[in-house]
């Protein structure tokens, strides 16, 4: 039987670091995914995470499972993502004015809209291409704590709870940022929700 | 239900994450209100759209820089690792301690040669308080005290008639 993340904690609190490895196992994939999507650059999201797997190891030693942990995990994640978005704003509004026409970014390339692709399907590869880049950018232009609470809510699937104690709101506010944020994504991506 | 409250309702409610009776309480409101049930189809629709983006990898090297550097992070003592036993200075306490153990213990030289120099002090005097043997010394050959005048023997009488024939 697997054992809980607190358990892993409580080990690596013993000095078990074979339990870490397996936290970093467990989590590595959805904080770099979460990360990603808060900051937008794939380099900037592995770092943020490897500081994040960093501070739980710094922090064994005086860990208490009074939480769950991944409430304490994505705090974390989320506070750094938070001052990072703010300590590289003005960085960002620069590069902003000379950025590309992208297709989309998954990859962490900023790939340019490539026309002589010779995609046998090159139509249908562009529509779709198109279609996650209004996604992204409809989700990109969130403002910060409605993109934690859409990230946290639909693609770490936390509860309520969770998410409003990780944003240090009550559960009740937490409801109305995320009915304000499904809102605003419900106008971005109008073409795409009458489409269906 | 308020078509107010049933904003805070909604997202749950798509979800599924209502209790029972609060979603029967939100389907009541939903099949007499069609904005509030477009609003709630559409937000299904939105979901569905955040599904579709692919989720990406860490890179190769990210559990390796993770462990490098949790390796390079210090190792943490806690304060009362100070009174923790190491066995160097357990080592050097017990020498000390030995050492000072024999020493006291250890009698005091005699050299046969020079028996003639030891001192004989009295009793009830310890030969091995330097201070009060310091201060017999100096008594016991005090000069000034051996150069004392002997008392004058006679009496009285004749001083006065002595003075009085001068």
């Amino acid at each position: 039987m697997a054992r809980s993340d607190v358990q892993l904690m409580l080990d690596v609190k013993a000095g078990d670091e074979q339990s870490f490895a397996l936290l970093l196992q467990r989590y590595r994939s959805p904080l770099v995914n979460f990360l990603y999507r808060m900051v937008r650059n794939r380099e900037q999201a592995e770092d943020l995470a490897q500081e994040v797997f960093i501070r739980v190891y710094r922090a064994r030693a005086d860990y208490v499972p009074s939480a769950k942990f991944t409430t304490w995990l994505f705090r974390i994640a989320t506070n750094l993502a938070l001052n990072s978005l703010r300590d590289t704003r003005h960085q960002r509004m620069e590069l902003s004015l000379d950025a590309p026409v992208t297709a989309d970014a998954e990859d962490g390339d900023e790939r340019a809209l490539d026309v002589a692709d010779k995609h046998p399907d090159i139509e249908q590869h562009l529509v779709e291409e198109a279609r996650k880049a209004m996604i992204k950018h409809a989700i990109d232009k969130l403002p910060e704590k409605q993109r934690a609470a859409v990230l946290l809510h639909k693609y770490q699937e936390l509860d309520y709870g969770e998410i409003a104690k990780i944003l240090s709101c009550s559960e009740s506010a937490l409801k109305s940022l995320l009915f304000r944020a499904y809102e605003t994504l419900r106008v971005e991506l109008a073409p795409l929700v009458a489409r269906g | 239900m308020s078509c107010s409250r049933m904003e805070k309702q909604m997202l749950p409610y798509v979800d599924g994450r209502l209790k029972v009776s609060e979603q029967r309480e939100v389907e009541v409101h939903l099949a007499a209100c069609p904005a509030c049930q477009l609003r709630v189809n559409e937000f299904r629709a939105v979901s569905g759209l955040l599904d579709e983006l692919p989720q990406i990898e860490p890179s190769g090297a990210f559990d390796a820089r993770v462990r490098a550097r949790v390796a390079a992070e210090p190792v943490k003592q806690s304060w009362w690792a100070v009174f923790a036993p190491s066995p160097r200075a357990a080592l050097a306490a017990s020498m000390l301690l030995l050492a000072t153990i024999w020493i006291g213990s250890r009698p005091t030289p005699t050299t046969p040669g020079n028996s003639q120099n030891v001192a004989v002090y009295p009793g009830n005097i310890d030969p091995n308080d330097l201070p009060v043997l310091e201060n017999y010394d100096i008594l016991a050959n005090f000069e000034p005290l051996t150069d004392l005048p002997q008392p004058v023997q006679g009496d009285d009488s004749d001083e006065v008639d002595g003075n009085q024939a001068m």
